[in-house]
């Protein structure tokens, strides 16, 4: 499953996906995040399976636009920290 | 006191040939969204009741009138219930639920038995939010979005200009192809400057009737770019109240090139359904 997590709205696109199927929830993201968006939770999306899948918190789906703003600074090439260390290239931003 | 063309109607609906005490499972999907709350009585599978209402100030209380009322005239009592599943925005907030599952799996799974397991896209246009969802042929969900921040292209976007223009809010869909010519959607999609655009239209001498089809068609247009996002495979589906407004689907299929599947149960309990066959699911687990 792709989870989007985040919102579209006048000044463009703000999406945090997360590929389940390719997330083996190892939780290196969690520390790389240094806003701490990210948590490791019971799949939510699939009530009748026991996996676990890395989620965007609730308070920050509605700004991520903000919250993730700290790790944009470098330039368009960059590399947010929660992608580069994800080993199964689970995680994707639509920026 | 002033009509209120925004009102949609209350209602509720109960089986006249299923009698709940053969059953062995009886389950309930309550979803108390943001604008209206369905409750959904399932006894083994089967749609047994269901109500929907306006979901006011007070979510728990929302909750429970909506169970008593598809409860109404059963002889049913909450005790009778197996299992209780919660859903919506306000699922936190149903007191007797046994568990909460999100709406976006609910959904799924309601189309799922609503439209047939040939249902692979889904839009669901509620109150106060709208959200693009695929899924597999069990109804599981394999790809979301969710657009809960601004309330362009939901159902309360269609209440403010329903009551802008003094339309009943049923017949906004029909009204809104009785124009000479389709009219160029109005710029914004926000509702508040979409509403301040319409007044201007309305100065200029435009009848309400292209008014009403300018905000269709701009709000269908919001919706199909959350679309592109997700990509859509048919068979289509658009569940929730704008499920009902022939201005939006039919203006959202030519715009996607998809036709959406028609189906004889209320739109508006998808996501209240799922919830009571996925109670029905767990409370059989919980016994085996």
């Amino acid at each position: 499953m792709i989870a989007n997590f985040g919102y579209k709205d006048g000044s463009g696109d703000f999406y945090i996906s997360i590929d389940t199927d390719k997330c083996n929830g190892c939780g290196d993201c969690i520390p790389a995040c240094p806003v701490g968006l990210l948590q490791i939770r019971e799949n939510e999306y699939d009530p009748m399976a026991d996996d676990n899948m890395v989620v965007v918190l609730e308070e920050h789906r509605k700004k991520i636009k903000y919250s993730c703003a700290p790790c944009k600074n470098e330039g368009k090439d960059s590399i947010l920290p929660c992608v580069k260390v994800c080993l199964p290239n689970a995680i994707t931003h639509s920026w | 006191m002033a009509k209120e063309f925004w009102r949609w109607k209350e209602y509720n609906w109960k089986s006249e040939t299923i009698d709940w005490k053969d059953g062995n499972t009886v389950s309930c999907g309550i979803d108390v969204g943001s604008v209206s709350s369905q409750a959904v009585i399932l006894v083994d599978g089967e749609l047994y009741a269901y109500s929907s209402m306006r979901t006011g100030s007070d979510s728990p209380m929302s909750a429970t009138n909506a169970m008593n009322w598809a409860l109404e005239d059963t002889g049913m009592t909450q005790d009778n219930v197996h299992y209780v599943v919660g859903t919506g925005y306000g699922r936190v907030n149903v007191p007797f639920a046994n568990k909460t599952i999100t709406e976006i799996a609910c959904h799924a799974r309601g189309a799922n038995l609503m439209y047939g397991n040939t249902v692979r896209t889904i839009l669901d246009m509620g109150g106060q939010d709208c959200k693009a969802i695929r899924c597999d042929e069990k109804g599981k969900v394999t790809n979301f979005l969710m657009n809960d921040k601004c309330a362009a292209g939901t159902g309360r976007g269609m209440e403010v200009f329903a009551d802008l223009l003094s339309i009943p809010i049923e017949d906004v869909g029909e009204l809104s192809f009785q124009v000479d010519e389709e009219p160029p959607p109005v710029s914004s999609t926000c509702v508040v400057f979409a509403k301040t655009e319409a007044t201007g239209l309305l100065r200029e001498g435009w009848p309400k009737n292209k008014v009403i089809a300018a905000y269709c068609s701009a709000m269908s247009h919001r919706v199909v770019t959350l679309l592109q996002r997700i990509g859509v495979e048919s068979d289509f589906v658009i569940t929730g109240g704008i499920g009902k407004n022939v201005g939006i689907v039919r203006r959202l299929s030519q715009e996607l090139g998809f036709e959406t599947l028609k189906t004889n149960y209320d739109s508006q309990i998808a996501g209240a359904l799922g919830a009571a066959l996925f109670g029905r699911a767990l409370a059989e687990k919980a016994r085996n």
